[in-house]
């Protein structure tokens, strides 16, 4: 028995296995995300930063296949840059979420991915939409990805309507933090965007200062 | 990612469930919630009790197939009031956790339950033991199972501290199991907990009405 099997992670989809969420607070929204791809029981890549700009100040973290979110987020930044040259101004939110929605919708048995749609324009504030399995909804804050399951109970727990925007970073933080101890598909580091009127501001914050809990 | 929940591969009626157990500074809560499940679809009962009082100061939490989880407690129960008779003191907490162990363990091809073991014994205070699905046994400060216990992984971590006192241990647990009742559709119903101390046992029924409610409800 001397044959070498290839490895098995040759054959295994590559998927981003991860932990994405997005709040939105008065003036801005913040998005995170954890950076592990993993194809199987591998991990492809350790610090693949998984919050993709749609436009300026429009974003969308990335879930579920990695081809299809990587994809998806491509056409979608196509499409709202002639739409925005269209209309000549900056787009809404609710544009950029719409046009994912119709992609993930359309090919819903296709595709494996959910991406949450996150950005600040100027009629509305700060809003954050889910896209799953093809709806469209806006909602105070949204998490998904594998890593999303363990921290359901954490994120209600701890969300407070009106929070500031450094209290929703931290609150970003935390949970990237527990759902990336507890879920095999999520780890290495945390990438933050927080968009509000003046700017867009991208942070990396390395797994050793990431914050710990109990038994860690 | 697959789930953890075994139990939604075992046909008829499986508890479906969220239990918990934490230790205190000078005790043990042991709690869970009342709905018995079949298939996710229908549920067979609102008001079941999953803790059961194996001795005067041992309680178990079952998770998994109900029948499964019913007979191996009916067969703990048995041997460890002979293994109190012979021993002629109150068995100790890692008896209760050992015999579901090995019940667990010997039996694993054909039974699929999980369990969780709290109590208070006079050598170590206050412990929680789990038995896993396999039969494996470890001993923890604070462990949640069943289907919903995925949900409150991150708030377990971030919200327990060992050496709480009572109140805030029963808080934490009352707000643990009502987030996971939340979002869990196989978990639902009423919060049995019970709190384990030297001097006793004290019963708590949460009706789902007076549940702590959160951002959304």
């Amino acid at each position: 028995m001397f044959e070498e099997t290839e490895p098995e992670w040759l054959n295994e989809e590559v998927k981003t296995g991860t932990t994405i969420l997005a709040i939105e607070f008065n003036g801005g929204v913040v998005l995170g995300s954890d950076s592990r791809v993993s194809a199987g029981a591998s991990v492809v890549n350790r610090v693949m930063n998984k919050l993709s700009p749609l436009h300026d100040k429009i974003y969308c973290a990335l879930s579920g296949s990695a081809a299809d979110a990587q994809t998806i987020a491509e056409i979608v930044n196509y499409q709202l840059d002639v739409h925005s040259i269209e209309i000549g101004e900056d787009p809404q939110v609710r544009s950029a979420a719409s046009l994912v929605k119709n992609i993930s919708y359309k090919y819903k048995e296709e595709l494996s991915a959910h991406l949450i749609v996150a950005g600040w324009d100027r009629r509305a504030g700060g809003q954050v939409f889910a896209t799953l399995n093809g709806l469209l909804t806006r909602q105070p804050f949204a998490v998904g990805g594998s890593g999303s399951s363990y921290v359901y109970g954490f994120v209600d727990a701890e969300y407070r309507k009106d929070m500031c925007k450094e209290e929703c970073q931290k609150f970003v933080i935390n949970t990237l933090s527990l759902a990336m101890n507890r879920d095999g598909s999520s780890g290495g580091v945390a990438y933050i965007v927080t968009i509000d009127e003046q700017s867009t501001e991208e942070k990396v914050v390395l797994g050793n200062d990431l914050p710990k809990f109990f038994d860690q | 990612m697959e789930k953890r929940c075994a139990d939604t591969q075992v046909k008829g009626v499986s508890t479906g469930t969220t239990i918990l157990a934490a230790t205190f500074d000078g005790g043990v809560v042991i709690g869970s919630d009342s709905r018995a499940s079949m298939g996710g679809e229908y549920v067979s009962s609102k008001t079941i009790n999953k803790v059961i009082q194996v001795h005067d100061q041992i309680f178990c939490c079952m998770a998994g197939s109900l029948a499964d989880a019913q007979a191996v407690i009916k067969a703990a129960k048995f041997h460890l009031s002979f293994h109190c008779v012979q021993m002629e003191t109150p068995p100790l907490v890692i008896a209760a956790a050992s015999i579901l162990k090995d019940l667990c363990y010997k039996n694993k091809d054909e039974l699929q339950a999980g369990f969780i073991t709290a109590g208070w014994d006079r050598k170590k205070g206050p412990q929680v033991y789990v038995v896993s699905l396999g039969g494996m046994l470890i001993s923890q400060p604070v462990t949640i199972g069943g289907s919903g216990s995925t949900y409150i992984y991150g708030y377990t971590d971030a919200k327990y501290k060992p050496n709480m006192s009572r109140d805030e241990c029963l808080q934490f647990a009352t707000n643990a199991l009502s987030l996971a009742m939340g979002r869990d559709n196989v978990s639902g119903g009423v919060a049995h907990l019970v709190v384990i101390t030297e001097a006793g046992v004290e019963h708590v029924v949460i009706p789902g009405n007076k549940l702590p409610k959160f951002h959304d409800e």
